[in-house]
């Protein structure tokens, strides 16, 4: 019963494909929209269960990528392998970086890992030797899944679901641990945490590290599925849209960040027939769900759903 | 080479003055309401927009210059009043987030009201450069140096000096002490909005002849002057101007003396070492947390 | 009575034609831009000129009987936007062919895309790797970079001139014409004795420029786009630096030189003849397109830049080779746009072969010089 919202969610995702296979809002834009939900839900666990904001998140997501288009075009690594070296060395950079990051606070915090993701970004655009530079790496080869080349729209929204909907069980199962409950003592205060014995500096390291993980997991994603990085995929826009996904969906719920993370997807793909428009309608929606809904859309919504429903007469 | 050294010095002092400007802006809301401003950039871009618009229409530079600044200060009431009250005792991330809305929305905004191009407003006292040793300056650096100094005494005689000030300061510490004490906290907040409106606004009609503005001048000044604010120590005005000179100076002895290309990613390493071992800034106030 | 019923047929069938022409599906025509972002200022006009001339064509009845619609998609200069977009228009907007991509980076993302789904694409990107090898499906209008630094190497050696400084900023536009400047450096006899850049959002160069005035070179070059060129412009005067300024195509607006202002006076670039329109002979063939383009653009939005007109010849392009094809066949109107002869568009006369896809030459570029705010042909 507990992975019921789960099960059902699953069902959806893999229903929509079969009734609309060649629908551009379902294949291409719900692909996207899955890696946005990988990057939302462990930015989730940092942000939502351990309370600890991130404004440099698109730097792994960019490092997962570089990885495996540098990798594969320019070494020829075999794809799975650059996934994996990926993960290892974004992984250990999350590591390494944690300790001395993480004991900073609320907008040290923020500026920090701003600066970490600035300082990425002016890597991937100076290094032009290995990178590509600004206009990027171009014919990163096709996902090889144990001999199976992953190209088309169609088994693309297949593989990016089936890593979605791991990382979204991978998530639930991760904040009903014991270390789920240590963040969220973490998150409640940090203080009375640490009276009751709980080892701050190893949890937030610990999900500061998974965060990192699922960011380069759906980077390395990315690289093949658009068959080509470039810098503009992973600056200082793109972490700030991520953090906004989060709350916009709700912070503190798996599928507060899920629902933020296709919501955000969807309006950008709605919006753009404004034109001029899109900028002002845009900051004007962000504003007023925030202000009206501060818990977010997910959670705002099913409070409403919930009290509407109590609010129906029944037969006695 | 010591002439070069003394240009890139030069360069980083100008530079910087201007990411103080906008960081002081920062300090100023931040300290009233414990919010963190991230539409402070836009103030900028529409001090600077209106002011040349006004310009075009055939107003005088100095009377442009001030509807301008009243105009951003209108800006700044309205954002107070309809995006963060009715937001009063949410998270910080929600603000946060409010403010970045308000931030997509005002460039929209611009973007609707003065299109796409860039827009240069004449410098004040002409473009001859003025020789400094081996060094030399704009006219309108030297504007921008000059009226920042005067703003930061303004700013640290209003806090210091005047009751408004010291009540201004007590809703940042404690809000609801300040409020048992009888001070107007809702009053307050407005004032803080008004007033760093008031002065990203000020920094972008200084600012527009040198680097010019478009509807999209905001996002990169707002994130130096962030930048300067946290380095300083956030909520200290002071700290945030000596952060915004670190800044620039940082920025232009590593352009000139390492890689040009790389000299942002050493300016935020150099910050990323600051705070791992000043970790609430080099002037903030180190903070007890509350359990 | 026969004659009646002669004619009543005809009048029945010609308003059935006529219906049925008019019930034809239109013409789709997509296009993916950078309307804003920082390359706003390039996909901007790129836009307008589109719009007003499918509105015109309409007006005038339109291509083979068949109306065009414009189908547009704004990328904000971020290419997973346009990769998506492109996408969007082939599969949801089901486009017959594709005009754009404003900046190098957005057009080299979605090749793959293009050329996967066989539809025709002509880019208004400037880099040469666009047609270099030649892809099947993809065509360029603006001169590439490439050419630009040829045109401005060409007039160093007319002064005698040897020793360059350059200066670029960290955009796609700016790398790519770097690249070209070190490639192109040793044919032409150029040394380069310092190499700078910056940030396209930077405030103030004049860090990187006392680097080069403290070197020995005899002119700076600057490849840039948007406002930091203006910028570097105005730092190198202030720095009291006397050396010839050349600046890139990139800056082939108005609004460089306003920007700029008095700073920009003497500073050379190579342009396309459309920023210098009224200064050609009238023999020259191009003058009538580039003076008939002009006039429509800027009496309806202000002051013309060459982008737009790259635009102007994308789309002039394509009509014309629609007509030929005599439909909207993927693979006719491909054929047809390889097979553009002597076509005359704003950036110069356009000769397409298999071989290349651009058909511009080195000499569709002028050298202009900026003298009292205005642009002037170099002789």
């Amino acid at each position: 019963m507990r992975l019921a919202g789960f099960y059902v969610f699953a069902a959806v995702v893999a229903l929509l494909p079969v009734l609309f296979p060649t629908n551009y809002f379902v294949t291409v834009v719900g692909a996207s929209a899955g890696l946005h939900v990988i990057l939302a839900v462990g930015l989730n666990l940092l942000m939502g269960y351990a309370g600890q904001i991130s404004l440099g998140h698109a730097a792994f997501f960019g490092m997962g990528a570089y990885a495996s288009a540098i990798l594969t075009t320019r070494f020829g690594w075999y794809s799975l392998l650059a996934l994996a070296t990926g993960l290892l060395v974004a992984g250990t950079v999350a590591w390494l970086l944690a300790r001395p990051i993480l004991r900073l606070r609320g907008h040290y915090l923020a500026m920090a890992t701003l600066g970490f993701g600035i300082i990425v970004h002016v890597v991937m655009v100076q290094a032009t030797r290995w990178t590509g530079g600004p206009d990027g790496l171009a014919g990163v080869p096709p996902l090889n899944l144990l001999g199976w080349a992953v190209e088309g729209d169609l088994p693309w929204y297949g593989v990016i679901m089936a890593a979605m909907l791991l990382t979204v069980w991978l998530s639930l199962n991760l904040v009903d641990s014991q270390v789920g409950r240590a963040l969220r003592a973490v998150h409640g205060s940090e203080f009375a945490a640490q009276m009751m014995g709980i080892d701050i500096g190893r949890a937030k390291t610990q999900v500061f590290v998974v965060s990192a993980l699922f960011a380069t997991f759906a980077g390395s994603l990315f690289a093949h599925q658009q068959a080509f990085v470039s810098p503009d995929s992973f600056n200082l826009i793109v972490s700030v849209e991520l953090v906004t996904m989060v709350v916009l969906g709700g912070m503190a719920s798996t599928f507060g960040a899920a629902c933020g993370a296709i919501a955000l997807t969807l309006l950008n793909e709605w919006l753009v027939v404004f034109e001029d428009y899109e900028m002002l309608i845009h900051g004007a929606l962000l504003m007023v769900v925030m202000i009206f809904l501060p818990q977010g859309l997910f959670v705002g919504l099913s409070q409403g759903a919930r009290r509407l429903w109590a609010m129906v007469p029944r037969k006695p | 080479m010591l002439e070069q050294f003394l240009q890139f010095l030069v360069t980083g002092v100008t530079v910087g003055s201007l990411y103080a400007l906008v960081g002081l802006g920062f300090a100023l809301i931040y300290n009233a309401s414990d919010v963190v401003n991230f539409a402070q950039g836009e103030f900028v871009m529409l001090g600077a927009m209106t002011a040349i618009a006004l310009l075009g229409a055939g107003l005088p530079l100095p009377l442009a210059a001030i509807a301008a600044t009243l105009a951003a200060i209108l800006v700044g009431l309205l954002l107070e009043r309809f995006a963060i009250e009715p937001a009063q005792g949410a998270s910080v991330v929600t603000t946060i987030i409010i403010t970045i809305g308000a931030a997509i929305f005002l460039r929209g905004v611009a973007l609707l009201l003065w299109g796409k191009d860039f827009h240069a407003l004449p410098s004040f006292s002409g473009d001859a450069p003025i020789r400094l040793g081996g060094a030399t300056v704009l006219p309108q650096s030297l504007w921008v140096l000059g009226v920042t100094v005067l703003l930061v005494g303004l700013v640290r005689a209003f806090f210091n000096r005047t009751l408004l000030g010291k009540a201004l300061l007590a809703c940042s510490f404690n809000r609801a002490a300040a409020q048992l004490v009888g001070i107007n906290v809702r009053v307050m907040l407005r004032l803080a909005y008004g007033l760093s409106a008031g002065l990203g606004a000020i920094a972008g009609i200084l600012i527009a002849p040198i680097t010019f503005s478009s509807y999209e001048a905001g996002v990169m000044l707002g994130l130096k002057g962030f930048s300067a604010a946290i380095v300083g120590g956030i909520g200290n005005p002071m700290g945030a101007v000596a952060g915004g000179v670190l800044l620039g100076l940082l920025e232009a002895l590593g352009a000139g003396l390492i890689s040009s290309g790389y000299k942002d990613a050493i300016a935020f390493l150099f910050v990323l070492m600051v705070l791992f071992f000043e970790p609430t800034g080099l002037f903030g106030h180190k903070a007890a947390e509350r359990v | 009575m026969k004659n009646l019923w002669q004619t009543t047929l005809a009048a029945v069938l010609l308003c059935a034609s006529v219906s049925w022409a008019s019930a034809a599906e239109p013409i789709k025509i997509g296009s993916v831009l950078t309307v804003t972002g920082p390359a706003s200022f390039l996909g901007d006009p790129e836009l307008k000129t589109l719009q007003m001339y499918v509105e015109d064509l309409n007006a005038k009845g339109g291509v083979k009987g068949r109306k065009l619609e414009l189908i547009h998609y704004d990328t904000g200069g971020n290419a997973k936007d346009a990769v998506n977009f492109v996408k969007r228009l082939i599969k949801n907007d089901n486009v017959d062919l594709i005009v754009g991509g404003t900046t190098t980076g957005d057009t080299l993302a979605v090749i793959p895309d293009v050329e996967k789904e066989g539809i025709p694409f002509i880019s208004l990107a400037g880099a040469v790797e666009i047609i270099e090898p030649v892809k099947k499906w993809v065509f360029k209008t603006p001169h590439t970079d490439r050419m630009a630094v040829a045109k401005i190497y060409e007039d160093l050696r007319k002064r005698g001139l040897t020793k360059v400084a350059i200066i670029t900023g960290d955009g796609g536009f700016d790398k790519s014409g770097r690249e070209q400047l070190l490639k192109l450096a040793p044919q032409y006899g150029v040394t380069l004795v310092a190499d700078e850049s910056y940030g396209n959002k930077d405030t103030d160069m004049t860090a990187q420029l006392t680097k080069i005035r403290s070197s020995d070179a005899q002119a700076i070059i600057n490849f840039g786009l948007g406002q930091a060129p203006a910028i570097v412009t105005k730092n190198i005067k202030q720095l009291g630096i006397t050396l010839p300024l050349y600046q890139s195509h990139g800056v082939a607006s108005k609004t460089f030189i306003d920007l700029a202002g008095d700073a920009a006076e003497g500073v050379r670039l190579p342009a396309a003849a459309l920023v210098v329109a009224e200064q050609l002979p009238d023999a020259d063939p191009q003058k009538p397109v580039l003076l008939a383009y002009k006039n429509k653009y800027e009496a309806k939005h202000g002051p013309v830049s060459t982008f737009g007109g790259h635009a102007y010849d994308g789309l002039m392009i394509a009509v014309a080779a629609i007509q030929r094809a005599g439909g909207t066949d993927k693979a006719k109107v491909r054929d047809e746009i390889e097979k553009t002869q002597g076509f005359i568009g704003t950036g110069g006369v356009f000769n397409m072969t298999p071989q290349d896809h651009m058909g511009l030459t080195v000499d569709a570029f002028k050298l202009v010089e900026i003298r009292n705010g205005s642009w002037k042909i170099v002789q």
